[in-house]
């Protein structure tokens, strides 16, 4: 179910998130259980309120391509990792909590 | 996760074992540890967990064609490598054939977030296609605790990790699972309460400076095992388990000699040596010849063409080779024909079951016919007397399970009673052989006596011990009145009894010729006697037959008067010599 998500339209909401930078995120899941699709609607749903023109999220089913989780250092799902901008952060957990996801992506105003 | 369930044949009655291919460790463990359940290893810092895996890893792989999964959340590939390049295990090549994975997992605490609940899913997904990719049936998690340091939910991640045991028990795989070892508990983090198949406890303790690693085996359910406390070894060649005792006294008692390789100590030990495959000290004070009496026993052993081994933890081989050449014996010939080896170590170079895994290594490289250690007592110098003492017994027993005659010298400081040896180790010997060192009439001299010879008829003698150019040379020594005399003592003795045995001599002979003398005296007076005797008798014998003449002449010549007279005639009987009675030789008669 890799999925991809890719979004580079008008900007609208200016300002969000500081620098301007594209956000490459990876949402890994582990199958179609409740809390992966959980997982997935609540990252679609944060991506377009907070990051809205600039982001890549692309979805990995870690049963479909175990070796990716291997590969990412995958221990927990979900994980949302954001390679882009640097640092790498992981955040775990199934992305329920805004503000903390809010606080792992760095996108809270200071 | 579609794996192949391995089939069990074995009755539900027997646990199925996994060999762990460990020296001494599937021993204890009654045959591996339990196939297709988790094992919990538990310890400090550096007890040695990670080899112990790896090394399970390894050698299932090498030894026993299972294939391995290791997954390591301290230590990079590249460290792992490394680490055990020097026990001579080669990862890289492992993997390359398939044989093994290595997975790091990288749980970096400032990375992470939580943001919401999570699962372990990530780890069991990748540990399952690790399994899947080579057919696994080894897994090792090195250690596991690392998690709880990355992520925050304890109660989240101690449900996952009881998860992960049962799902590895469902896959079929034996899996090692490495924790620290807590305060008050066997794991920081209470693992041991899912682990409860078979949990290892190691240890490495400091006494008196030197080191000894330590396994117990703390539960293995459904399986016999060794209880007590094991030593352990990192050797070069890995991880290896001592035993403390082979599985009781059930060795074979040989009926075969074999040579001290002094001519007058067989004798003294039933004629024909120790028993092959019995263990043999030899105690004495310092310079008593104990090193000399090993190398003889070892030049014996040679000469027949069977193999010697030798510790020395007093002098380098080539001192050894030396100074035994003073005596005669050169050892050297036996060393190039490879029928002899000379190991030696100071006894602090390491501690003591670095020393027992030395001769167990070598003894079991090298096969040789006798094995001595000169002197044993340097090992107790490196650890306690308990402890010197439970690993001589396990060299014992391990040199008797092979049927290995093993010499041991024991050095006995003057102070001491002569009669205890230092490590107590007289009861595990089958001979004792006693040197002594006395001093008397301003030197000093040796002495050896058989202490004890088990199953032998064996001398209750002290003999003087002597140390030649041709080598050991065993004198009766003299037993007077004045005790026991050696040296020079004794050959003072010696000499003034063939002194006064010749006097004795003298005497007698002067007595004999003298009592001859006289006796040839009283046999030339004794014929000259005979000879008066007879003369006698011939003079007697003449002198009647000249009356007997006088008296016919007398009676002839009254009848001529008597018929001159013409007187009456009376019939005169008629002459009567026959009524003479016979005369005895010494012409003595009855009657005139």
């Amino acid at each position: 179910m890799a999925e991809e998500k890719k979004r580079r339209p008008h900007s609208a909401k200016a300002g969000t998130h500081p620098g301007g930078d594209t956000y490459v995120l990876r949402l890994y899941v582990a199958g179609t259980t409740p809390r992966s699709l959980q997982a997935i609607v609540d990252a679609r749903a944060f991506c377009e309120s907070h990051l809205t023109d600039s982001y890549h999220l692309e979805v990995i089913d870690i049963y479909q391509q175990p070796a990716l989780a291997r590969d990412e250092q995958i221990v927990a799902v979900p994980t949302l990792v954001r390679s882009l901008p640097p640092p790498l952060r992981r955040l775990v957990g199934d992305l329920s909590n805004v503000d903390r996801v809010l606080a792992g992506l760095e996108l809270l105003k200071r | 996760m579609k794996r192949r369930r391995t089939v069990r044949r074995v009755p539900p009655a027997g646990l199925r074992k996994a060999c762990t291919g460990i020296g001494g460790l599937d021993e204890i463990l009654d045959g591996g540890l339990p196939a297709g359940r988790p094992t919990l290893i538990c310890g400090g810092a550096g007890s040695g967990k990670t080899l112990l895996t790896i090394e399970f890893l390894v050698r299932g792989a090498n030894q026993f064609d299972e294939p391995g999964v290791f997954m390591s959340f301290e230590e990079t590939l590249g460290e792992l490598s490394q680490n055990v390049a020097s026990l001579g295990f080669d990862l890289e090549q492992q993997i390359e054939e398939g044989k093994l994975v290595v997975d790091y997992v990288l749980v970096e605490r400032s990375q992470i977030h939580e943001t919401g609940e999570y699962d372990l899913e990530g780890l069991f997904v990748r540990l399952g296609h690790a399994i899947d990719t080579i057919g696994a049936k080894r897994v090792a998690i090195d250690s596991i605790e690392t998690l709880f340091t990355g992520l925050t939910d304890t109660a989240l991640l101690r449900a996952e990790l009881h998860r992960l045991f049962r799902w590895l028990k469902s896959k079929g795989v034996t899996a090692l699972i490495t924790a620290e070892r807590g305060e008050g508990s066997l794991t920081r983090h209470g693992l041991e309460e899912y682990v409860s198949d078979c949990v290892i406890l190691l240890d490495n303790r400091v006494s008196n400076q030197f080191a000894t690693r330590r396994l117990r085996i703390v539960k293995y359910r459904g399986s016999q095992h060794g209880a007590d406390e094991f030593p352990f070894m990192i050797g070069e060649s890995g991880l290896s388990v001592l035993p403390i005792t082979s599985l009781g006294l059930t060795h074979d008692a040989s009926d075969k000699r074999i040579s001290t390789g002094v001519q007058r100590l067989d004798q003294m030990l039933g004629g024909r040596g120790y028993y092959r495959g019995s263990s043999v000290v030899v105690s004495g004070t310092a310079g008593t010849g104990k090193s000399s009496l090993v190398a003889h026993f070892a030049n014996a052993t040679c000469s027949r063409g069977e193999r010697a081994l030798l510790f020395l933890l007093e002098e380098s081989p080539s001192q050894y080779l030396r100074n035994m050449r003073s005596i005669g014996i050169d050892l050297m010939p036996w060393v190039r024909q490879d029928l002899l080896r000379i190991h030696a170590a100071r006894p602090t170079l390491c501690g003591l079951e670095a020393h027992l895994q030395t001769i167990h290594r070598l003894t079991a490289e090298f096969d040789p016919a006798i094995v001595a250690v000169d002197p044993i007592t340097n090992l107790a110098s490196v650890s306690t007397f308990a402890e010197a003492r439970a690993l001589l017994i396990r060299l014992i027993d391990f040199l008797k399970t092979r049927q290995i005659t093993a010499l041991f010298t024991s050095l006995i400081h003057g102070d001491r009673d002569a009669e205890t040896t230092d490590v107590g180790i007289s009861s595990l010997m089958d001979v004792w052989l006693m040197l002594r060192d006395i001093e008397h009439n301003g030197e000093r001299n040796r002495l050896l006596h058989v202490l004890k010879a088990r199953g032998m008829a064996h001398s209750n003698q002290v003999r003087e011990f002597r140390l030649t150019t041709e080598g050991i040379h065993l004198i009766d020594a003299y037993i007077g009145a004045a005790g026991v005399l050696t040296g020079t003592a004794r050959l003072t003795q010696e000499a003034h009894e063939r002194d006064s045995e010749a006097a004795r001599l003298e005497e007698v002979n002067r007595r004999e010729r003298e009592l001859q003398r006289r006796h040839l005296a009283l046999r030339a007076q004794v014929e000259a006697l005979q000879v008066e005797l007879e003369t006698n008798g011939i003079e007697l014998e003449r002198l009647h037959a000249q009356a007997e003449q006088q008296r016919i002449a007398a009676a002839r010549d009254r009848a001529a008067m008597s018929r001159a007279r013409q007187a009456d005639t009376v019939a005169e009987t008629s002459p009567t010599t026959a009524r003479q009675p016979p005369r005895s030789r010494d012409g003595r008669r009855k009657e005139a």
